[in-house]
């Protein structure tokens, strides 16, 4: 069953329509409990083994707020700007679905605990877009649900489903943007960097793993159309799963492409939850409804109202880390990037590791220079992020240290840096395990400068003859005898010595 | 009848730990009587026999090695209401849709009672999820009362009041959402506490309305509902709710209480209770007491309250509201009954089924006027408002109280009325707890002591006595002064008046 769907020229969608975008981000806090129980939050456990009687909504049991999580919250919500409500509650959201427990989500409805806040981002070209932050409220995670069989993966048609409750009553931060206007033709690039920047800060906050793969850090994209000089913004659709920042900026310029096409053929959007789908870059229709969905909320009364203190507050705002916006503007001055390669490094997702780095001991500039190519090239390969390279930015500052002493050559140490990566122990075990040491025993080296001497005379005597550049010629030589242990300099400075005097 | 079952829990536990009796001695002889009379009565849902008789041994144990008493009620049996979480028995709030379902856990009040070396002796039955006022909405058959087995024996906690009436457990634990403890109390002749809403513990309790839920002692005298009280009362970080503060005194004030002097304390009459619609027996029994507590050297003033008229009203909003939420986990995946799961019918149709065939009447009527009050465009008009007179009740408890220390009014217009009389007229019903409510929707603490018969049906009939948050101690010591005048006036403890029943 494949329907062709219209799409609109890019160019054309941005000639006749502005986009208006609104971003929720759904952040799974990294606090060792969940939001309301004990139970323990790591990702990946044996199904149904992170419960207990709060998060299985088993009758009788009752909900007890984290601190830590609220704290999280707070953090969040200063860092975005946003006002922190002196007196807030929690809601139920009520709605059946068998992966919630209660079939209600506690959230918060009407007052959030963060409001009326801010991020700016700045895009590829340093252009810098102001983000209207509507609210920042905690709320717990669902479970998961797997509908085996069936044509479609949903709850509708399968055969049987299966369900995990170990992510029921993770903390939640639900992060929404105002409506972002005015973006043009930028939008899904202002959507991708949006969220860049969100998990930047949330990763320096500390508050989240931010792992996007893992859906530690979820975004649904809220996208419509209007005419331009229109007098009020389009029917919007949300798109859920959007698993990567790319699948943002996909997401975001198909929707427009997609929904163009729809209004210039005299069509209506029809308010809806899309389904992103990663392979083809497309998002397709949810189920429909008949009516939209009343979550009958009304304030949790089984937990008491949050006031933070404004004390507290201010405390919490003293432990704000550095932004990161800020932090790399310091770290352009400090290391003397260009604005190019700032980006490059930013884009890697290298500011943190090549920071760590420098820490210790390392310069700055080989720092870069590792993490931005061969250990991205690596990642690359390995379709891993940079960060989760099994290699730490201590060992990367030994191998640096190691070729400044003189002790590996640039080609040895990528060769010590792989035997890392495969998981051959530190640095210089590796040195030791494949015996990659520079060979600066002189003597030796003597040996194989006189031996290719002797092989080309013809090559030494335009040597004797003042012709240096010709030195290369031997070095190769001797660094192909040598396995390419020897440290080219040294050679170089013995053949002109046996050559010259 | 065996005369332990006779005595009340003060006087058991005194005569456990001076050896003239063995705790299991006491459990047995009430095991017994269960056995006899629970036929009839059907006070109980499930009789934990083995775990009774275990715990009762363990308090022997500890008399006899000469270890001090673990709590003023050791060895005590109770009657625990089904809708309290019992690890390794069956929990189902008399509904089919937990029917034979075991919690995996204790309820903190479950708990503190264990702790306090209280015997379970099982549970009892109740209207379904606590919705109702004569226990007939138990998906497991009605309870009778023991003074006249054709009449309810008052809701939702007719089985622990039943069960006190009837002798099968000197103590008995109920909740109170609008009255469920303080009803049956009252058309048991028994006492009833409603404590103030955050001092018991919820953890356990399976929630009807968390706003209102409110676990409490009932007992045959006011001494015992205190000393239980005492034992189940606390703070507990497991509900969010819960008051963290000092347990108020109770039994110091019950003790004090049946001194029989009340002079300097100042009782309110709430004229909004009186009236049409109250029985001319429950109106003469409720003036006569009043009496006793003037010359027992209590100050009477009338006090009127008038947004109490608007309570009824308004509770039927909020607990259906919350309650259409908090039974929406009832939906056959986790656990508990499941219907028309054929391996072809969607889990959406499972769990209609299931709700279809798993809740009763009233539970359904509840969740439709919750769901329907809580619904977009009606949420302002009926919740909204709602809570609007719950704070006006509020203020006029804050009123009353800043001129008198307690309240006091009939505890339900009427004495228990026939099975089967009011089962089609849900507003009927719903009267029952037209006195008890303010006292929910409010939180203060409030209790139903006997207050003698009714003239017009022998039957008996409960004095509300209401008090400040946190100020329990005052209604305890009002009711223990009233049922000590009260007994020196009718020669003898009101309950011995309760007919024998015939013994199986
Ligand atoms: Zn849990």
């Amino acid at each position: 069953m494949t329907t062709t769907v219209a799409l609109m020229d890019y160019a054309d969608v941005i000639a006749r329509f502005d986009p208006v975008l609104g971003l929720e981000v759904h952040v799974e806090l990294s606090t060792n409990t969940k939001m309301f129980c004990g139970c323990p939050t790591v990702f990946g456990g044996e199904p149904n083994t992170q419960v207990c009687p709060t998060c299985l909504g088993l009758p009788g049991s009752l909900p007890v707020v984290n601190e830590i999580a609220v704290e999280s919250a707070i953090r969040i919500g200063l860092a975005l700007n946003c006002e922190i409500a002196e007196w807030c509650r929690f809601a139920r959201k009520n709605y059946f679905y068998p992966d919630m427990p209660k079939n209600f989500q506690t959230s918060q409805y009407d007052e959030p605990i963060a409001f009326d806040g801010w991020l700016d981002v700045t895009l590829d070209d340093g252009e810098v877009v102001r983000v209207q932050v509507e609210r920042a409220h905690m709320e717990e995670d669902t479970g998961k649900s797997l509908h085996v069989g069936g044509a479609t993966g949903r709850i509708h048609g399968a055969d049987y489903s299966l369900l995990d409750y170990n992510r029921a009553g993770v903390p939640l931060i639900e992060i929404v943007t105002k409506p972002i206007t005015g973006t043009g033709e930028r939008a899904p690039e202002v959507a991708r960097a949006y969220v860049a920047t969100l998990r930047d800060l949330l990763k320096a906050l500390d508050v989240s793993d931010v792992r996007m793969d893992q859906g530690s850090l979820r975004c649904d994209a809220n996208v419509s159309l209007m005419e331009k000089d229109a007098p009020e913004f389009g029917t919007r659709t949300e798109t859920k799963n959007v698993n990567s920042l790319r699948s943002v900026e996909r997401a975001v310029r198909y929707e427009m492409t997609r929904q163009a096409a729809l209004l210039a053929d005299g069509g209506s959007i029809l308010q809806e939850t899309r389904h992103f789908e990663e392979a083809s870059g497309t998002t397709r229709g949810g189920r429909r409804k008949e009516t939209s969905e009343d979550y009958r909320y009304f304030p949790e009364p089984d937990l008491v109202p949050i006031a933070p203190s404004r004390d507290w507050v201010e405390r919490l705002r003293t432990t704000l880390p550095e932004m990161p916006a800020a932090r790399r503007k310091r770290i352009q001055e400090e290391w003397s990037l260009t604005d190019l390669e700032l980006r490059d490094l930013v884009n890697a997702g290298a500011v943190d590791l090549v920071a760590a780095t420098v820490d210790a001991g390392a310069s700055a500039a080989e720092a870069r220079s590792w993490w931005v190519s061969y250990l991205s090239q690596q990642a690359n390969n390995r379709s891993v992020e940079l960060g989760e390279l099994p290699i730490t930015a201590g060992q990367v500052a030994r191998v640096i240290a190691l070729v400044a002493d003189g002790s590996l050559t640039n080609k040895l140490a990528r060769e010590v840096v792989d035997g890392v990566l495969a998981g051959e122990g530190e640095p210089d075990e590796v040195v030791d395990r494949r015996g990659l040491k520079v060979v600066s025993d002189d003597s030796a080296l003597y040996a194989a400068v006189d031996e290719a001497l002797a092989a080309q005379p013809d090559v030494a005597e335009k040597i004797r003859d003042g012709k240096v550049a010709a030195a290369g010629a031997i070095v190769g030589a001797v660094m192909k005898a040598t396995k390419g242990q020897a440290d080219a300099k040294r050679v170089r400075e013995l053949i002109l010595e046996r050559c010259g005097g | 009848m065996s005369e332990l079952t006779r005595l009340d829990a003060a006087d058991l536990a005194a005569r456990i730990q001076a050896r003239e009796v063995s705790a299991v001695e006491v459990t047995q002889a009430h095991l017994d009587r269960i056995a006899a009379v629970d036929a009839t009565v059907h006070a109980f849902l499930h009789v934990d026999t083995e775990r009774a008789l275990d715990a009762a041994k363990a308090v022997d144990d500890d008399v006899a090695a000469g270890r001090p008493a673990v709590s003023p009620l050791a060895g005590v049996p109770l009657a625990l209401k089904d809708v309290l979480a019992m690890q390794g028995a069956p929990t189902t709030c008399g509904s089919k849709v937990l029917e034979h379902w075991q919690p995996p856990y204790d309820a903190t009040v479950t708990r503190r009672l264990r702790e306090a070396g209280v015997v379970i002796l099982g549970k009892t039955n109740m209207d379904e999820f606590a919705m109702g006022s004569s226990t007939e909405n138990s998906a497991f058959g009605v309870t009778r009362n023991p003074w006249d087995l054709d009449r309810i024996p008052g809701g939702s906690g007719g089985g622990s009041a039943a069960a006190l009436a009837a002798f099968e457990a000197p103590l008995a634990i109920g909740t109170d959402t609008g009255g469920s403890i303080r009803q049956p109390g009252a058309v048991t002749g028994t006492v009833g506490v409603k404590p103030t809403y955050g001092t018991v513990s919820r953890f356990g309790l399976v929630a009807f309305s968390s706003s209102l839920d409110q676990a409490g002692p009932c007992a045959r005298t006011v001494l015992d509902a205190a000393l239980l009280h005492e034992v189940i009362a606390g703070h507990d970080p497991l509900d969010s709710t819960s008051i963290d503060a000092p347990v108020p005194p109770v039994v110091a004030a019950a003790r004090e209480g049946a001194t029989g002097d009340l002079t300097g304390v100042r009782v309110g009459v709430v004229t909004e209770f009186a009236g049409d619609g109250y029985q001319p027996g429950v109106s003469a029994a409720f003036e006569a007491a009043v009496a006793q507590l003037r010359e027992l050297g209590a100050e009477i003033v009338e006090v009127s309250c008038p947004s109490f008229d608007l309570a009824l009203p308004a509770y039927y909003l909020i607990a259906p509201s919350e309650a259409s939420s908090n039974l929406a986990r009832f939906d056959a995946m986790r656990y508990g009954l499941r219907v028309g799961d054929d391996g072809e019918r969607s889990a959406e149709e499972v769990m209609s089924l299931t709700r279809a065939a798993g809740f009763g009447a009233e539970v359904k009527r509840r969740i439709m006027l919750g769901t329907y009050a809580l619904s977009a465009g009606y949420y302002d008009a009926y919740y909204g408002s709602a809570q609007k007179v719950r704070t006006l009740i509020m203020r006029d408890f804050e009123a009353a109280f800043g001129r008198v220390d307690v309240l006091v009014s009939p505890t339900t217009p009427t004495t228990a009325f026939r099975i089967g009389e009011r089962v089609d007229d849900p507003m009927a019903m719903y009267r029952a707890d037209l006195c008890t409510i303010p006292s929910n929707l409010a939180g203060n603490a409030a209790l139903s002591v006997p207050c003698g018969l009714s003239g017009d049906d022998g039957l008996p009939v409960g004095l509300q006595i209401m008090s400040p948050a946190l100020q329990d101690h005052r209604g305890y010591r009002v009711a223990a002064a009233y049922e000590v005048a009260r007994d020196a006036a009718q020669g003898g403890s009101l309950i011995t008046r309760v007919p024998e029943l015939e013994v199986v």
